[in-house]
């Protein structure tokens, strides 16, 4: 049989000045054992990187590990560029230490569910396999 | 069933216009219409590929690790500041056991995160067992059609891969480190045959000079005993060798691959690396040797998608799954073989 499977592309990000991205290789490797495509692109970036490489990888997801606090910018910021960019189908998703009143209004802004620290990677795998079915996608 | 049939369904029409007017989302998006094989996809690439080649196209081989996307990423800095655009492409292994895979070779191309005058696009081997599969040649083709000065290719070296390379790019630089061993070792990995250069990267590490010198050695050798030395890897192309001794396979004066050392973080010895591919280009070009290699991609190219719709129009045909059910059947009763079942089954494609 012709062999089409349909692997799911995340990006994860590690955006702000500090440089902490355990949390960040811990997901990507997780992910990638779950069989997902997972590009890693280092410390420090900021939003117009994350973007471009969004747009050149044509990932299905952007995953972004904050624990600078900086995510109340972060986040919605990501989302307009991605929007403008003609990516609006890209779910932005992610974690840190986030406050739940903050998860609440950045999931009003259009960003996806958010994760905090301690969080089983299953549960972030379950949640993008499950957003993943039905996506209309190539 | 026949691809390029007619018009492009809408969608893709409508993406096929915006790849034409070089918008990035339209090159990303088309690169997983490729590489997903996605229904129209060849149909996508008959239509883009109208424009026959016109990047160069430079590959970057070696051992994990090496510094292949360090280096690259230095050579494409310098040639952005001469403002040439720029596409990469930079395979990493799919893991065998979860079919997931890590794409990490951005990292080390950071500073170019931003430009405009580059586009990088990570992929994973997926299903092509070692070899570079078609769909990341067709990739490439993009990339080309796109309308990119060079396409960069990383692929880690490792066994068919590295030898496949050479399907992919006009010029292949294998890039090694002191650990890497000997000229020996070198040549039993079929290096020798595929490299068009040679760089010892990390060259700020002992041994650099040494590794060098033996690969300098181990290519001197092959010079006029090409039988003697031409390894014995899957693909040997006995006509070729002949053709390459008798000097009827060169034109013009032939390629001695340079063997260049360079340190990546410090740039040292970069430009001499960048005057060499220059230099590889003009022979290419001079000796004939460009037109050789494109005829026979395109050849591997039609015979790769011979292969795939055969394999598509069989299995996907109910009617011929039917005959293999009822083959194995038979098989199972002991009244048939694989075989009988299998020409049956090629008879009727054939019809
Ligand atoms: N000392 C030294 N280290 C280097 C040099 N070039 C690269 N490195 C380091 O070697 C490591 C691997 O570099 P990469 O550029 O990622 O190597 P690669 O061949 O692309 O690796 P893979 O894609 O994982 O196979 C990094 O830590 C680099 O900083 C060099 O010339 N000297
Ligand atoms: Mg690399």
């Amino acid at each position: 049989m012709l062999n089409i499977d349909q692997k799911i592309r995340v990006l994860v990000a590690k955006p702000g000045l500090d440089g902490h991205d355990r949390g960040a290789k811990v997901i990507a490797s997780a992910l990638r054992d779950a069989g997902f495509e997972v590009i890693y692109t280092g410390l420090h970036q900021t939003p117009e990187m994350i973007v471009n490489a969004a747009v050149q990888e044509d990932v299905h997801v952007v995953a972004m590990s904050i624990l600078s606090g900086a995510h109340m910018t972060l986040f919605p910021k990501v989302r307009e560029l991605l929007d403008g960019a003609g990516a609006n189908r890209i779910l932005l998703t992610g974690g840190g230490i986030i406050p739940v009143e903050d998860i609440e209004a950045l999931e009003s802004q259009g960003v996806g569910r958010l994760f905090g620290p301690g969080t089983p990677t299953t549960e972030v795998i379950d949640y993008i396999q499950n957003w993943f079915v039905g996506q209309d996608t190539f | 069933m026949n691809a390029v049939t007619g018009p492009l369904e809408s969608a893709l029409a409508e993406l096929l216009e915006r790849f034409h007017a070089a918008e990035a989302v339209a090159l990303g998006r088309a690169i997983s219409l490729v590489e997903n094989e996605r229904p129209g996809f060849e149909d996508f690439l008959h239509e883009v590929l109208r424009v026959g080649p016109s990047a160069a196209r430079i590959g970057f081989t070696g051992p994990p690790g090496a510094g292949k996307s360090s280096l690259l990423s230095v050579v494409a800095t310098i040639w952005r500041t001469r403002n040439e655009q720029l596409g990469v492409v930079a395979v990493d292994p799919t893991s065998p056991y979860s079919g997931g895979a890590l794409l990490g070779d951005r990292i080390r191309m950071s500073d170019l995160a931003t430009d405009p005058g580059i586009f990088i696009r990570s992929m994973a081997t997926r299903g092509s067992l070692g070899g570079l599969a078609t769909t990341t040649k067709e990739v490439i083709d993009l990339m080309d059609a796109f309308g990119f000065d060079r396409v960069l290719v990383e692929t880690v070296g490792v066994g068919q891969t590295q030898i496949e390379i050479t399907a992919a790019a006009d010029t292949v630089i294998v890039v090694l480190v002191p650990e890497s061993g000997d000229a020996i070792q070198a040549m039993k990995a079929g290096l020798m045959e595929i490299a068009d250069i040679f760089v010892v990267n990390k060259a700020d590490r002992p041994g650099a000079d040494r590794l060098v010198k033996d690969l300098r050695q181990g290519l001197h050798l092959r010079v006029g005993t090409v039988l003697e030395s031409e390894p014995v890897y899957h693909g040997l192309d006995l006509d070729r060798i002949r053709r390459k001794e008798s000097g009827e396979e060169f034109k013009g004066p032939g390629w001695s691959p340079p063997v260049l050392s360079t340190v990546a973080q410090s740039g040292e010895g970069v430009e001499h690396l960048m005057d060499m591919i220059e230099a590889h280009r003009s022979w290419l070009e001079e000796s004939g040797e460009l037109e050789e290699r494109r005829r026979a991609r395109g050849k591997v190219r039609i015979q790769d998608v011979v292969d795939r719709e055969l394999r598509r129009t069989a299995w996907h045909s109910d009617a011929l799954l039917a005959v293999l059910d009822q083959g194995l059947d038979r098989i199972q009763k002991g009244k048939d073989t694989p075989y009988s079942v299998a020409w049956d089954i090629v008879n009727r494609l054939l019809r």
